[in-house]
């Protein structure tokens, strides 16, 4: 499936929302199961990059865009369903987003809605996503509270959960931890290094820090520009692009 | 006189209040001389007998059933068609020409007099489709009339789920119909009820659009079939209010006092409703 450990290749990717250029001439590749953190000030194109590997920026009715992105060697606006991809590329969102609903049905509302209706399936689904999520212990005995009685850090773990539930292939995580305190930025921090082996991961994030210390390889995007992309090592030590070593030691941005 | 804040924003409390007060006493008034002077009227009999003696005395049962009908009937058509179309525009159509020019209709459908519904009811389904004066013709014009207010709730109802809620359904590669069915609707139903509700208030209260579409002067009988004509609490009270001499006033308040209750009932369910959902909701 996987050609040369590519898992996502980005060719010729421009986007345009009605008037506005978002995105300039990108090509990316993402290796299978690698960290790739991208960073970069507002208004760089990182989120609408995330956006367009789930065809997120699909939802919006001004979005154009030009060039293909293919997930396995399949364009993903023509080989595959969007509702496939979907499930392929989950999303974990800039703020927790547990739905009205139980634990529970919160975790199993993708697989529910994909089919699966067997108790003991979805239980099995339930304690192994939660584990995964490092949620388990803190509710495995009030699985059907409301999800929206945790705490900001547990509902976000919480959607980790859900988005594990459909079997991704592929997490992006949109400023994950932006409402986070520390420790539960900890905790989704190791929740994303212990599925290295399971599942390739990008991280859109505000917080340099946070790149350097989870990502394999880090992005930097400045006003809808890839400017440099390389290990995170590297890159935090040597960049190559005075602009890169200007943002990551904090003179703008 | 000097200027003193305190005196003045007494004043504005006192002038503010009277006001609020000055509205409450319409409503007060009316429902207390209805309740007055039709409450002796109010029976057993009243409330199921047929009218007798030119409407002079007797019952208004068949008034009652037939408001009843034409509620049901009016329901049948506008809650499918408006709810159906609320979903459409909120989650489905673009923000485009045609689609403002749709709201826009809407909007003028709600301005529309009811006694103009009336006539194109006569127009279209009495004259036109030859339905004649029927529950049917009447429960359409009924409908068309109450299509906005379900349309415009509705529309508020989904509009006010927030949209994060459909974009992790939408993330977890769920169609674009089960995210609205099961992360919207649910979400959205008890402001959907409440705009069904009040339709339901206003079209059995409504007496132009029945007028030259359903209502009968004076049926002592229950319908047959949808064909059939009926008679209408409000044309009913009307009737008997103007059309016919030597009424007991206390019939007539009696009557009103009915159509008062019923629709009064609905819309207190609707309240009840509506407190229940935003103490329920969660975000």
């Amino acid at each position: 499936m996987v050609n040369n450990g590519v898992k996502i290749e980005v060719q010729g990717l421009e986007i345009w929302f009605d008037q506005i250029y978002a995105l300039k001439p990108l090509n990316i590749q993402i290796k299978d199961k690698e960290i790739l953190g991208v960073i970069g000030p507002a208004n760089s194109g990182k989120t609408t990059f995330l956006r367009s590997l789930n065809r997120f920026n699909d939802l919006n009715d001004n979005f154009r865009f030009k060039g293909s992105i293919s997930l396995d060697g399949k364009n993903i606006h023509k080989d595959i369903a969007v509702g496939e991809l979907r499930k392929k590329v989950g999303m974990v969102f800039a703020l927790p987003i547990p739905l009205p609903l139980s634990i529970f049905e919160n975790v199993v509302y993708g697989p529910r809605r994909h089919g699966v209706n067997d108790k003991n399936k979805l239980e099995e689904i339930v304690e192994r996503t939660l584990k995964e999520a490092y949620l388990w212990d803190e509710v495995k005995d009030r699985l059907q509270v409301s999800g929206m009685k945790l705490s900001g850090g547990q509902q976000q773990r919480l959607c980790l959960a859900r988005t594990l539930a459909v079997e991704p292939d592929v997490i992006l995580y949109d400023e994950p931890c932006s409402g986070l305190d520390p420790i539960s930025t900890a905790k989704i921090e190791e929740a994303m290094s212990r599925f290295k082996d399971k599942y390739t991961q990008i991280l859109v994030t505000n917080n340099t820090k946070q790149a350097a210390r989870v990502s394999d390889r880090t992005a930097f995007f400045l006003m809808g520009d890839l400017v440099e992309i390389d290990r995170t090592d590297k890159m935090f030590t040597y960049p190559s692009d005075s602009r890169t070593n200007d943002y990551i030691s904090g003179r703008f941005g | 006189m000097k200027h003193n804040p305190y005196r003045t924003e007494k004043i504005a409390f006192s002038l503010l209040f009277l006001a609020t007060i000055v509205v409450l006493l319409p409503v007060i008034l009316i429902i207390g001389i209805i309740v007055q002077k039709g409450w002796p009227a109010i029976s057993w009999e009243f409330l199921t007998a047929m009218p007798e003696k030119g409407m002079r005395e007797g019952g208004i049962f068949p008034a009652i059933v037939g408001t009843l009908f034409l509620v049901l009937g009016t329901l049948t058509f506008a809650l499918p068609l408006g709810v159906m179309s609320a979903i459409f525009l909120v989650e489905y159509a673009k923000d485009n020409v045609l689609t403002r020019l749709v709201k826009l209709a809407i909007i003028n459908l709600a301005g529309v007099p009811s006694v103009v519904y009336g006539l194109f009811g006569l127009g279209i389904f009495v004259m036109f489709l030859k339905f004649g004066a029927s529950i049917l013709a009447g429960s359409l014009t009924l409908a068309i009339m109450v299509l906005p207010i379900i349309i415009t709730t509705t529309r508020e109802a989904l509009e006010s789920v927030p949209q994060s809620f459909r974009e992790v359904s939408l993330s977890l590669g769920v169609s674009k119909w089960q995210t609205i069915r099961y992360s919207v609707l649910p979400h959205a139903l008890p402001g959907i009820l409440t705009g069904i509700i009040l339709a339901v208030s206003r079209a059995a209260g409504e007496t132009a659009p029945i007028l030259f579409t359903v209502a009968a002067f004076y049926l002592p009988k229950l319908p047959d079939s949808i064909f059939d004509q009926v008679m209408a609490l409000p044309y009913h009270l009307y009737v008997i209010s103007t059309q016919v001499p030597n009424v007991d006033p206390k019939v007539r308040y009696g009557t009103a006092l009915v159509l008062l209750l019923i629709v009064l009932s609905m819309n207190f369910v609707a309240i009840v409703l509506r407190s229940k959902f935003r103490k329920k909701k969660k975000w």
